[in-house]
């Protein structure tokens, strides 16, 4: 029997970068907050200081910062005619627990999408005309336009680091010219950059490209945040994803608004404490609260006004449909929400072997890179090419770490005296250009409840069924394809192009840039929030993070997820507070 | 040499793990007149002592295989020298080896090679499981002799069929007998996997001793502050490599 606790105005089904956000600024318009996380308390000085955070195998290998599957894991399978099997230990992507959640162990690349990407599916009728039946993207019934204030707020939150390209229309030279239009600049320079994107940037206006030094999360000099929280300047370590950062450089909950939050008497947050169920009234249409477990299975219920979903995707989906909310997407008819529109991101790269320069790759930042966006989104002529949307490239200096970083040219055997000279010879001097590619929903890819596999709590586990499809074979091939002809630019000894082929896999890593299972949009018989992120069924449960993405850019999501979140904060404040209910009338 | 490397049928895993713990052994010792370590090596404490998980025979089948991953040669020292076997004995004796953090519920099925890892074997379990079939399988192929025994040709011919999948363990999972090669959860690209793990990790694991492993490719290890030398574009930086307990510079010598 669950231990009833009294009623607060508002709710965090997990506590990172959106439920800080949220609790920040819901805290200061006077409410009553708290905030449930089921992993335990993080900060930099005690978890992840500079005497131990630069350890490969504890960090990356050993996953001492993500989610362990012997508590939660998901089911996977490549179609619906296959059996889901568990994933038992992470791979492809890396979701966190613990307060901060991935917010903690991300790289800090903090993108803008482009204008386009916000009516894609109206973008592209309209350019190329009918898309394929089985596609079933859409647009989100948010725009560029109305999102601005808000991408620019959550970089000021976080310091990024980075050079316009547009601002108000106009072009600015040595940032990204393909952007929307800016307000103002980033609130920081940009990173001092290293020598392998400084190559590849040459190469990439060789060329004929435009190069320019990516949005970073990482600090380029000392920055104090709008909420007064300072940050560090980054080092250049080399170890950001997969790791916190011991230095308070890299923007995450606990380096930007913790210290603000965790001291306002109107906030609380109770770690330990996993979210079990969406509680619902009788009528179906309002959320009551929650209920949680703590680690000694105590059970309580959390009376609450507003239910924000602040979970990583996975959990906030498998939470709706453990719940009962929303109706479940079933593939064989194309109807229900909850679990369709599941995408995530298309990846492929070149090593380019330089042979006598020495790049030193370990002088590293998560986001140091050089990128070109000329053929992201529909910056480039699609007319013949099979496919739509498209992706970034980029050469980074995230990190040297050897276990996972050590390049050795194609057909090199995988041990051995060859394979150890290999290594010795190209370490130093290997660049990797990056392709980042978008992934379009599809009506075969989504998210629903496994019918035999059970968590810790024995519930069921959530069930993925994903592939890549022709639209994200043909990108990233095209993609693949200009990474080689700027590598070729570099002038290297030799390249070796790594094209992404076969069934997507949950064994390498890839991103943890899952998206979907509760898409945003303007019609309810295909979202299953409006654009303010609310629920159109149950008005007082809103759903944030890459969660609402109906399909997902060429681009890492966390700016968006920012912009997003502001954006709906700033309509909840001044609409929803004072008339509680739809925000958006149909 | 037998496509098929019988496997007598003891290997359901509840009879594996009782196995491993079974075996495991630690062996008792006095330790005194000074810490168990050599000051000034650079490497760690938890480098020295008795096995903690290996027996002294799987020990020596894997120092004899680690060494053919990555050998001694002209380049330096390889695997073994640099402590791999205490470094997989430590992992395979701790929480990653019974696998604690990895959901290990059934129903238990094949899957397909996009689905991962799906034995029913912990690392440890798969380790024990795989180095008897494996020995008993160079008796019978190479006139009673083991792995570690072999000469080094006969031990690459024996670590390329695992590679490319030619013969098949049984009870270690389904993929080891696909033809393709290494697949995700074969032994051999565990094996691969964590012998990388032991050259290139932190020296307070207990494999790359004396930082070994980072000497060979120039990687500075846990330094924590580069910005004197992110605009040294091209040059090869003087900076010796330290571990997150220092290095060997910073401690005193013997006397």
């Amino acid at each position: 029997m669950a231990k009833k606790l009294p009623a607060v105005d508002v709710v965090l089904v997990g506590f990172g970068w959106t439920g800080a956000m949220i609790g920040e600024e819901l805290t200061a318009a006077g409410l009553r907050t708290v905030a449930l996380e089921r992993g335990g308390w993080r900060d930099t000085s005690t978890d992840f200081a500079v005497t131990f955070a630069q350890d490969e195998l504890r960090y990356m290998w050993r996953g001492h910062l993500f989610q362990e599957p012997a508590h939660q894991t998901l089911t996977f399978r490549n179609d619906s005619s296959q059996t889901a099997l568990p994933l038992r230990h992470l791979g492809s992507f890396l979701p966190a627990s613990g307060v901060g959640g991935a917010g903690v162990h991300w790289n800090g690349q903090t993108w803008r999408f482009l204008p386009s990407d916000f009516v894609l599916r109206s973008h592209n009728e309209q350019r190329y005309g009918a898309l394929s039946q089985d596609m079933t993207v859409q647009d989100w019934g948010v725009t560029y336009d109305e999102l601005e204030p808000f991408y620019d707020k959550f970089e000021y939150l976080c310091g990024i680091s980075g050079k316009a390209g547009n601002l108000r229309g106009a072009r600015q030279d040595g940032g990204n010219p393909f952007e929307g239009p800016r307000a103002r600049d980033f609130p920081n320079p940009p990173l001092e950059m290293a020598y392998g994107p400084t190559l590849f940037g040459q190469a990439a206006r060789d060329t004929g490209h435009t190069p320019f030094p990516c949005p970073a999360a990482n600090m380029s000099r000392a920055y104090t945040n709008p909420l007064g929280v300072m940050l560090a300047p980054c080092t250049y370590c080399g170890f950001c994803e997969k790791f916190g950062c011991g230095n308070n450089s890299k923007s995450s909950p606990q380096t930007t608004i913790l210290p603000v939050l965790m001291r306002r008497d109107n906030f609380e947050l109770r770690t330990e404490s996993e979210v079990v169920r969406i509680n619902m009234d009788s009528s179906g249409k309002r959320a009551t609260g929650v209920t949680y477990v703590d680690t000694q299975g105590n059970e309580f219920e959390q009376p609450a006004e507003m239910v924000f979903l602040c979970a990583y995707i996975l959990h906030n989906v498998h939470l709706l449909l453990l719940s009962g909310i929303g109706l479940p997407y079933d593939p064989r008819t194309g109807e229900g929400i909850v679990g369709r529109n599941y995408a995530y991101q298309v990846v492929s790269s070149v090593d380019v072997f330089l042979g006598d320069r020495i790049l030193n790759p370990f002088v590293g930042a998560g986001a140091l890179g050089v990128g070109i966006d000329d053929y992201n989104g529909d910056n480039f002529d699609h007319t013949g090419l099979g496919f739509i949307a498209g992706g970034y490239l980029a050469c980074w200096n995230t990190n040297g770490r050897p276990i996972e970083y050590h390049p050795v040219p194609k057909d090199t055997p995988k041990w051995g005296s060859k394979f150890k000279k290999a290594m010795a010879e190209n370490y130093l001097t290997t660049a990797t250009i990056s392709t980042h590619g978008a992934v379009m929903a599809n009506r075969g890819n989504f998210l629903d409840l496994d019918p035999t596999y059970r968590d810790a709590r024995g519930r069921p586990l959530l069930r993925m069924t994903f592939d890549f499809h022709d639209n994200e074979h043909r990108m990233s091939d095209y993609l693949t394809d200009r990474a080689v002809d700027i590598a070729r630019a570099m002038k290297p000894r030799e390249i070796h192009a790594k094209k992404r082929t076969g069934h997507y896999s949950v064994v390498p890593y890839q991103t943890t840039h899952n998206t979907g299972g509760a898409a945003m949009g303007s019609d309810p018989k295909t979202s299953f929030v409006n654009k303010y992120l609310q629920s159109w069924d149950v008005p007082n449960l809103f759903v944030t993070g890459s969660t609402v993405f109906p399909q997902n850019a060429g681009y890492n999501p966390t700016g968006t997820i920012g912009a997003l979140t502001y954006f709906a904060l700033d309509a909840i404040k001044k609409q929803y507070l004072k008339n509680p209910g739809p925000l958006v009338q149909l | 040499m037998p496509d098929t490397l019988q496997r007598r049928a003891v290997l359901l895993a509840g009879v594996s793990l009782l196995a491993v713990n079974a075996v495991t052994r630690s062996q008792a010792r006095t330790i005194a007149g000074g810490v168990p370590w050599t000051p000034g090596a650079g490497d760690a404490p938890t480098a020295e002592g008795s096995l903690k998980f290996f027996t002294p025979d799987e020990a020596a089948f894997i120092d004899a295989a680690v060494a053919r991953l990555i050998p001694a040669d002209d380049l330096g020292p390889g695997a073994k020298e640099a402590g791999v076997t205490t470094f997989l004995d430590r992992q395979l004796a701790g929480p990653y080896g019974h696998a604690e953090t990895w959901y290990m519920g059934g129903p238990w099925h094949d899957g397909t090679r996009s689905q991962g890892y799906q034995s029913r074997l912990t690392p440890a379990a798969l380790y024990r499981t795989a180095i008897k079939a494996i020995d008993d399988h160079c008796r019978q192929a190479f006139g009673g002799k083991t792995f570690s025994t072999l000469s080094p040709d006969q031990q690459d011919s024996v670590l390329t069929d695992l590679e490319k999948g030619k013969f098949k363990i049984e009870g270690i999972g389904p993929h080891a007998v696909e033809i393709e090669g290494a697949k995700a959860d074969s032994f051999f690209s565990v094996l691969l996997q964590n012998t990388l793990e032991g050259f290139f990790s932190d020296p307070i694991y207990g494999g790359n001793r004396d930082m070994i492993g980072w000497k060979l490719i120039g990687f500075p290890g846990a330094h924590y502050d580069y910005r004197p030398y992110v605009g040294q574009h091209g040059k090869k930086l003087p900076i010796e490599p330290v571990g997150l307990r220092g290095r060997p510079g910073w401690m005193p010598n013997q006397s």
